[in-house]
């Protein structure tokens, strides 16, 4: 790791654990015993004292984890695009109305009919890696796409289906 | 049966109005303790209203209090824990502990108490209270400033020196001299040191005994375990607090963590009963004799913490704002102070009739002005002044890191 994460006991209460951002700033978090967690953000004007101290739930917490996790991926996947020329990287949204919400990923036929694959689906701020074809959309859903610009359109269109067209 | 019936309105009565009181206090946000300790003194002997059946069932209740707030306590460190912070904290506790109790001891010699008196009111004055200070840390939001762990070593500190200050106090009040003291301190480090070693080794088969799964069973094997251990300390003359305190060190994990949810409910009521139990033997009249001096004692030693915490986040590399947070958050004294002062109320050694009454004030005073000194830091003014004040001076580098 790149990063210096400071590990300090509390005792009687957890621990913490925080870092100095490049920018400066000083963020933390704090592991209580009793399992819940406060996201802490420290005053730049004395970095001794936390400005703003935030209760997280379990849910939370990993709900937060999971979009910084994923924006990791997406740039990850954002520099895999640069390597690849004529390899392009899309996140669509499953419309509403679209004929293939409750229905299976393979229904879709997509890579068959579009050579572009669907590597992620993001999902109420969770990231579903390499969904197989089983795998079931739901309204609101959005997937991450790679493949050349006409396969990404060709996606687009088969997503934006309706059950009548 | 009459006896038993009087008894049940008393303490249901006296319950009720203590429930009263701690919503109250919520609600300005204090700590329920003076409530409880003036609640004590209206009813207790020379109070408002005497209370004649329930007085032995209050004793009990108190001693049982004192042991679970002990309990509770060690419940909160793991033995490693302990001994980690003790190897860094060590000298922060030092100055700790000379800054804080020579001015008890020395208030009490210049009062003429005696120095049996003088030890126990130097402990009085040393001890900071946990409870308060981890609420106030709590409610101001201060759990991940970079001084906390500097105030929690200081109090942990604390607690461990409570391990070999309570069974001195325990034989000095005993009336058995300097030599016999010095024994029971002797025995009591060497318990204390054992007891550290064997929950650090096997402190998980200990653990393992009492399984967590059965929240029955775990709440009557811990409760069960502490007084028979509490018990047979206090006849070995090491005091049963102390007893308490380390079993609540050498349980660890998931029994550990479950002990505490189960026992905290019956840790707030007798802890609320024991308190109680030492307004009602101390005499509201002996009160306003002693209130100056409370007062005088409160004004210095909470000057002393201040200056304590001050000194020991800058040895943290603490900047100055930090440092008098630190300074102020440990000014509250409370539950501690108590306990030591109601084992000097019980003992059969004549101590200075008035000592109860003093703690009594004492602990009001700080209790009360103590955690709203801690909100000073935050306030505009006192952060303009620290600016002047930094202003006025040349730039110190701070060294950072813990």
């Amino acid at each position: 790791m790149r990063v210096r994460v400071e590990q300090t006991a509390l005792p009687g209460i957890g621990v913490r654990h925080d870092l100095v951002t490049e920018s400066g700033r000083r963020l933390g978090v704090v592991s209580h015993r009793n399992g819940r967690r406060d996201l802490v953000l420290y005053d730049p004007d004395d970095p001794d004292s936390c400005q703003h101290d935030i209760p997280l739930t379990d849910d939370e917490a990993e709900a937060l984890a999971d979009i910084l996790g994923a924006s990791l991926m997406l740039g990850q996947l954002a520099g895999l695009r640069e390597q690849a020329a004529g390899l392009l990287t899309e996140q669509i949204a499953i419309p509403a109305g679209s004929k293939y919400v409750n229905k299976r990923l393979g229904d879709t036929k997509a890579r068959t009919r579009t050579s572009a694959s669907i590597v992620a689906v993001l999902r109420d701020g969770e990231v579903i890696v390499s969904p197989d074809p089983t795998f079931r959309f739901a309204a609101g859903d959005v997937v991450v796409v790679v493949g050349t610009r006409q396969g990404l359109d060709g996606v687009t269109a088969i997503l934006a289906e309706t059950p009548d067209g | 049966m009459h006896e038993t019936t009087t008894l049940l309105v008393e303490v249901g009565a006296l319950l009720l109005l203590l429930g009263l009181l701690g919503r109250l206090s919520r609600r300005f946000g204090v700590s329920p303790i003076p409530l409880y300790l003036l609640a004590g003194l209206a009813f207790g002997h020379g109070g408002l209203l005497r209370l004649n059946a329930s007085e032995e069932f209050f004793a009990v209740g108190a001693e049982i209090g004192v042991i679970l707030l002990l309990v509770m306590l060690g419940l909160e460190y793991s033995a490693d824990e302990l001994v980690g912070n003790l190897r860094s904290a060590a000298p922060a506790g030092l100055i700790d502990a000379v800054l804080n109790a020579l001015p008890g001891f020395a208030f009490a010699l210049l009062l003429g108490w005696g120095w049996v008196a003088a030890v126990v009111l130097a402990g009085v004055t040393w001890v900071s209270s946990s409870g308060v200070i981890a609420k106030v840390l709590g409610d101001l939001g201060r759990v991940g400033n970079r001084e906390t762990p500097v105030i929690l070593s200081v109090l942990v500190i604390e607690d461990l020196a409570m391990a070999l200050y309570l069974p001195l106090v325990t034989a000095l009040l005993a009336g058995v001299g300097l030599v016999k003291g010095g024994i029971a301190l002797a025995v009591a480090v060497l318990t204390v040191v054992a007891v550290l070693a064997v929950a650090i080794r096997y402190g998980h088969l200990i653990s393992a005994a009492l399984s967590a799964k059965d929240p029955e069973a775990l709440l009557l094997g811990v409760l069960g375990l502490t007084l028979l251990v509490a018990g047979a300390a206090a006849k070995l003359q090491v005091s049963a607090a102390v007893g308490a305190f380390l079993v609540g060190i050498a349980l660890s994990g998931p029994v550990a963590h479950h002990a505490t949810e189960l026992l905290s409910p019956l840790r707030d009521l007798f802890a609320a009963v024991f308190f109680v139990f030492f307004g009602l033997v101390t005499d509201p009249l002996d009160m306003p004799p002693v209130l100056l001096p409370a007062l005088v004692l409160a004004v210095v030693t909470m000057g002393t913490k201040l200056l304590t915490g001050w000194l020991a986040a800058r040895r943290a590399g603490i900047a100055e704002p930090g440092r008098w947070r630190a300074g102020f958050a440990l000014t509250p004294r409370g539950e501690f102070s108590i306990v030591i002062a109601g084992l000097a109320v019980a003992a059969a050694y004549p101590v200075e009739p008035k000592l109860a009454a003093l703690a009594t004030a004492y602990v009001l005073i700080t209790v009360v002005t103590g955690p709203m000194l801690a909100r000073l830091p935050d306030t505009p003014w006192f952060k303009r002044w620290l600016r002047r004040r930094s202003a006025a001076r040349p730039p110190v580098p701070v060294r950072v890191g813990e």
